[in-house]
């Protein structure tokens, strides 16, 4: 690998998943670079969700493989931190934030041995980042839907990976812990991390990511923003569900009037 | 009921000292397993496993020829243990949907273990007479050998529970997580759940098939009343099913007769309950007392608010209004006078004379306040 070319973060090849005789994901070749801010884009059912856990291995492939950083993932799972879709939980779990956050250490702690006070700092250090340190002791059932998603951030963070995977992170969070996640994940990247966030606001997708891969079953398009996020691609995401842009550009900046979701019934 | 006497068996009498070790064993480590039974969704597959477990002890008796305990328990578990993976089997592969296939796995093995034991109560074998206890449980008859059973097989539960107290907590928070970070949690959840069969069937000689799974709810139930802390209801769990084993063995064994099984599940039962009414936070007592306050509180609130609105309109914070003024601007004007008796004892507001109301000092800097936080909002 030379110094020009950028390291790939995550190589899929040939990845097809299927639940019983449903393929969810179909033949998808992907090679993300190391170090961007990647947004996985497509709707409902495209596989977003499945495609993210078989990077970390929660799913088998019926064909394909993942490579992280041109190895098998169950070589490098250190590698990857973890942010779940927020509702997979049960927050009313007996469970205060700090301890949340430090499940976030478990990996590396490996068995038995419990988490210690270099842990407990860490915790802290990322509650603080994502602000919530004041939280910290706090039982998670008292938390917002917004401050639940701020401390799945801090647990990922600290898992110290190279690449982060997010599931939605933006559900449901109001505008101010939007820019605040955001925030962070522009961090990470300046730190040299990959960061892949499944999304769903399309009109985010320029503003906060240099990178997008449209997905729906197949692979439609990836690659940077500014080259791959077009009516064309989109259109083929979406089949006939989006109605687009009057001009038919949106290189990089669509405006929330030019994207109306036609009612799926027009499907 | 003799106390002293009771106290006196508990250490000095061998039958009622054996008995009682061995309750509260079964009960701590119940107690335990229900916690997890419970945070996973699982507290109902225990009825499920303990009513699977009877056609096993049977089976055991009737193929090994044998009454040792250790048989026995592995005929309950293997049986329980199977009762599990045909629920799953079922529920996988079927469109039967998880309570039903509860009810139809735990109504086919719980039948067809009854046949089996009022066929062994037919043989001419005297020996057989001791399987019925496993119905309802028979906590006299349990004997040194079960106690040390008992303590061998608990006692490796509750070990595994403290050595891997961190992975049970992630597998029960979030499953998928804790498979991202490389945990293998195929192998741990069948590792808790075998665990969780494990506290069910030592249990089923003293408490019986029926009504076991009540000493895995209940306790845990109770437990969480109290505290948001895992290892919290953990301990206090373990003490609840310790606490209502042993006074359920003592009350039934020694000279009422009474089944041992339904008297710890009625013991189990009340501290439940009680839990459930008076605990802080959670009770049933305190949040409805909580919630009244806080209706109280908002009521008053727009009392004093609107007293503040008609004043000011006078120029005046402290003008006087009539309380016939306020009911009509008030949603609930049954409760206005309430709400000025409450907002006078606190000092907000005075009666001027007759039925005229009127700000205190004190209460306009409280309304002030209220208005203020109200903008920043």
């Amino acid at each position: 690998m030379t110094d020009t070319l950028p390291m790939s973060a995550i190589t899929v090849n040939d990845l097809t998943v299927a639940y019983k005789d449903q393929p969810v994901l179909w033949d998808v070749d992907l090679d993300i670079p190391a170090g961007t801010l990647v947004a996985i884009v497509g709707p409902n059912g495209a596989g977003k969700t499945t495609l993210l856990k078989s990077f970390l291995g929660l799913v088998r492939p019926a064909a394909g493989q993942v490579l992280i950083f041109n190895k098998p993932f169950s070589q490098q799972r250190r590698m990857l931190g973890y942010v779940p879709q927020r509702g997979s939980v049960d927050w009313d779990f007996p469970t205060s934030v700090a301890d949340v956050v430090m499940m976030g250490r478990y990996g590396t702690l490996g068995w038995v041995r419990r988490p210690g006070s270099a842990d407990r700092l860490k915790a802290l250090k990322a509650l603080e980042q994502v602000g919530m340190l004041e939280f910290a002791e706090r039982q998670i059932s008292q938390l917002s839907g917004g401050q639940q998603q701020r401390v799945f951030l801090a647990r990922a963070l600290v898992q110290e990976a190279q690449i982060y995977l997010m599931d939605e992170p933006f559900q449901g969070v109001d505008a101010v812990t939007e820019r605040a996640i955001v925030e962070i994940l522009r961090n990470l990247r300046e730190g040299g991390k990959t960061v892949v966030v499944v999304h769903h606001d399309l009109q985010t997708i320029a503003e906060y990511f240099d990178w997008v891969a449209l997905l729906n079953v197949r692979k439609i398009a990836a690659g940077p923003v500014a080259e791959v996020f077009t009516e064309e691609h989109l259109r083929r995401t979406y089949g006939g569900r989006l109605a687009l842009f009057s001009d038919g550009k949106l290189n990089g900046s669509v405006l929330p009037e030019q994207l109306i979701e036609l009612p799926e019934a027009i499907h | 009921m003799d106390w002293a006497k009771i106290i006196h068996d508990l250490f000095f009498d061998y039958t009622v000292r054996t008995v009682a070790t061995g309750s509260t064993l079964l009960g701590i480590v119940s107690g335990v397993l229900g916690v997890f039974a419970m945070l996973r969704r699982q507290s109902l597959l225990g009825d499920t496993v303990s009513h699977a477990a009877l056609p096993g002890v049977a089976l055991a008796f009737l193929l090994l020829n044998s009454k040792a305990p250790l048989v026995l328990l592995l005929g309950a578990m293997t049986a329980g243990w199977l009762g599990m993976l045909a629920l799953m089997a079922i529920v996988r592969n079927t469109r039967i949907k998880l309570d039903s296939a509860m009810a139809l796995i735990l109504s086919v093995f719980f039948g067809f273990g009854i046949v089996l034991l009022s066929y062994t109560q037919r043989l001419p074998d005297a020996s057989q007479a001791g399987l019925n206890k496993f119905l309802f449980g028979q906590a006299a008859t349990m004997l040194e050998a079960d106690v040390i059973t008992i303590g061998i097989l608990g006692g490796i539960a509750l070990l595994l529970v403290i050595v891997l107290w961190k992975e049970f907590k992630i597998l029960s928070f979030d499953r998928d997580y804790a498979a991202g970070l490389g945990f293998p949690v195929g192998v741990l959840d069948i590792l808790l759940t075998t665990l969780l069969v494990t506290a069910i069937v030592i249990g089923l000689q003293a408490v019986g098939v029926i009504l076991m799974s009540a000493m895995v709810v209940a306790p845990a139930a109770a437990a969480r009343q109290w505290s948001d802390r895992l290892w919290v209801i953990v301990v206090l769990s373990a003490g609840f099913g310790a606490f209502s084993g042993v006074s359920g063995v003592l009350i039934s064994g020694t000279r009422t007769g009474l089944a041992t099984g339904p008297t710890i599940v009625v013991i189990a039962s009340t501290i439940a309950l009680l839990s459930l009414l008076f605990a802080p936070n959670r009770g049933v007592i305190f949040t409805s007392f909580r919630d009244l306050k806080n209706k109280r509180t908002m009521r008053a609130e727009t009392v004093i608010q609107s007293l503040y609105l008609l004043a000011k309109q006078h120029g005046d914070p402290q003008y006087p209004h009539a309380e016939a003024v306020l009911r009509t601007m008030s949603a609930n004007p049954l409760s206005v006078k309430r709400s000025l008796k409450h907002l006078e004892s606190n000092g907000l507001v005075a009666n001027v004379h007759e039925s005229r109301w009127a700000l205190t000092a004190q209460g306009v800097l409280h309304v002030e306040k209220l208005v203020a936080r109200r903008r920043f909002l």
